[in-house]
């Protein structure tokens, strides 16, 4: 379990985080959503202590990570897989050991096993043969997968999107969706997910979790979110922009 | 007034944070050296793009200023009729001052901006983070060998470039000065010591801790965007060269007091 405590965190003087609080539970996939630049990422790099909060505490697993240095850390880190934004597979290293560094970080399995488990990895995400590729060689989407089976090659018991579907078309997309639901029902995976993709965030979540002005503004099932009658929540999940600024409704070529 | 008084004391208070900074990433090297397995695989293959592939243009600066150097000299000194002492003039220009400075510079420029750079990108493309989100540090796996990497290759860099400006400006002297190369030699021996040599080595690995750490630290400290890496490949160049001149300087002062000349 993770339990976010009164999280505050700001940016040269301008606040991100305004004091959130929320619980995550074990076997859940939550979805955070916000608008661009409202702090998910921030939000989620602190659950792993990637960032350091101004006030306010992250208990992961009864452990409250906020005081621990970056050695303290790491083998609470390694109960996570974190899927970042543009993937960030490391350039100089093939596909291969890009997914195998964190087995061989751990440095307690022999390279036999370590080949195995990549290969698992990169099955589970259709990228079977691919091991030998740079990141440079591969498009987006692919990235991204490859991303995705480095995050769960360890087992971790917490994984963390950062915009798992961004910038993918429909159907790539859908792939990811389907991907994070499988690694939550079969291997039983904690999941929380950060994006701005309404389609993916209601295929994915148990529950929903709306970021606003750096505080939780609404939690719920896909259901209840759909159904709230709270105007933030309505406009930010059907995507209209302020009324003050909506196209005037005799042009509607161009919506 | 005030505004000047402000910025002066911004700019000292950069300073001194930057300087903080570098020492703390230093520190931090040293001890991630002493509990942590070396990564002999990642420092093996910084040694040889650092020092493997920095030989050319080493080579090239080194032999030139020995040639410049001895042509120069020679040119002065045969006025007063004092061709020998060529030899031992630009073996310790050479030993002491030239190959050291000029090699670092060189490396400051080619390698520190290459570390600046690559580190910069992996910051801003969140790969420091990645490393750090499965439990491994940047300097352990990032600053530490290219750290070791430069104090080992930059001193062997030197030796090369020293080298290469003593060979060069003998040939020069031979061929274009008329001067016996005998002489030449015998001269250069018989005024220098493996004190020079030293004093030149020396300073090369203070030289290479410098490039590193500054270079490592830019990097890692990189702003958004591809501007940021830019800026920190620039900071890391010009900054760490400063450095090079202005610690030479005192290197150079210190090392007279404690074995002298
Ligand atoms: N390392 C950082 N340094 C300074 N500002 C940052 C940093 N990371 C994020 N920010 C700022 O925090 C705000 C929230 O960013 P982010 O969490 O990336 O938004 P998003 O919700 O789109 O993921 C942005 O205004 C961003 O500029
Ligand atoms: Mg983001």
């Amino acid at each position: 379990m993770i339990r976010i405590e009164s999280l505050q965190k700001s940016f040269q003087g301008s606040p991100v985080l305004r004091g959130v609080d929320f619980e995550i539970h074990d076997g859940e996939t939550v979805v955070i959503i916000g608008q661009s630049g409202g702090g998910k990422s921030v939000l989620l790099k602190h659950l792993c202590g990637l960032l350091k909060p101004e006030t306010g505490h992250v208990w992961v697993d009864d452990e409250d990570i906020v005081p621990l240095n970056e050695r303290r850390l790491a083998p609470i880190r390694r109960k996570f897989g974190f899927l970042f934004q543009g993937a960030a597979l490391f350039d100089s290293l093939t596909l291969f050991d890009n997914v195998a560094f964190p087995l061989r970080e751990k440095r307690s399995l022999r390279e036999t096993e370590v080949a195995q488990r990549v290969e698992e990895a990169l099955e589970i995400v259709g990228l079977t043969g691919a091991g030998h590729k740079k990141p440079a060689e591969l498009s987006g989407g692919m990235r991204k997968r490859a991303g995705l089976a480095r995050a769960v090659v360890g087992t971790p018991k917490y994984l963390l999107y950062d915009e798992p579907t961004t910038g993918l078309d429909p159907i790539r997309a859908d792939t990811i969706n389907h991907l994070i639901l499988r690694l939550r029902d079969r291997l039983r995976v904690t999941g929380v997910a950060v994006t701005h993709d309404m389609a993916s965030a209601y295929k994915i979540a148990d529950r929903i979790a709306m970021l606003h002005e750096g505080r939780i503004h609404a939690v719920g099932t896909p259901a209840e979110i759909q159904a709230s009658p709270d105007p933030l929540v309505q406009q930010f999940i059907r995507g209209v922009a302020d009324i003050s600024q909506e196209v005037p409704s005799g042009n509607t070529t161009l919506h | 007034m005030t505004a000047l008084f402000t910025r002066l004391w911004q700019a000292l208070s950069d300073l001194l944070s930057q300087f903080g900074g570098v020492l703390l990433l230093f520190l931090d090297v040293i001890a991630t050296t002493f509990i942590r397995r070396p990564r002999w695989k990642e420092t093996i293959e910084q040694m040889y793009k650092i020092g493997w592939q920095s030989q050319a243009v080493v080579i090239i600066t080194g032999a030139f200023t020995g040639m410049v150097f001895a042509v120069q000299t020679g040119l002065q000194f045969h006025k007063v009729k004092m061709d020998t002492a060529v030899g031992p003039v630009v073996a310790i220009a050479m030993l002491r001052e030239l190959a050291p400075v000029l090699t670092g510079l060189m490396v400051a420029g080619r390698v520190g901006a290459a570390i600046a750079a690559e580190l910069g990108t992996m910051k801003v493309t969140e790969q420091l983070d990645a490393l750090r989100s499965m439990g491994t540090s940047p300097t352990d796996y990032l600053a530490a060998p290219r750290f070791w990497a430069l104090v080992v290759g930059l001193p062997m860099l030197t030796a090369e470039a020293m080298a290469c400006g003593i060979f060069a400006g003998y040939l020069v002297a031979a061929s274009m000065l008329n001067i016996d190369g005998a002489y030449y030699w015998h001269n250069m021996l018989k005024f220098t010591a493996a004190k020079d040599v030293l004093a030149g080595l020396i300073k090369s690995v203070f030289f290479a801790a410098f490039i590193a750490m500054i270079a490592c630290h830019k990097g890692f400290h990189a702003d958004e965007g591809a501007e940021g890496v830019g800026r920190a490949t620039t900071e890391a160049v010009v900054v760490s060269s400063l450095t090079i001149l202005i610690a030479n300087f005192f290197i150079a002062v210190v090392f007279n007091t404690i074995v002298p000349i």
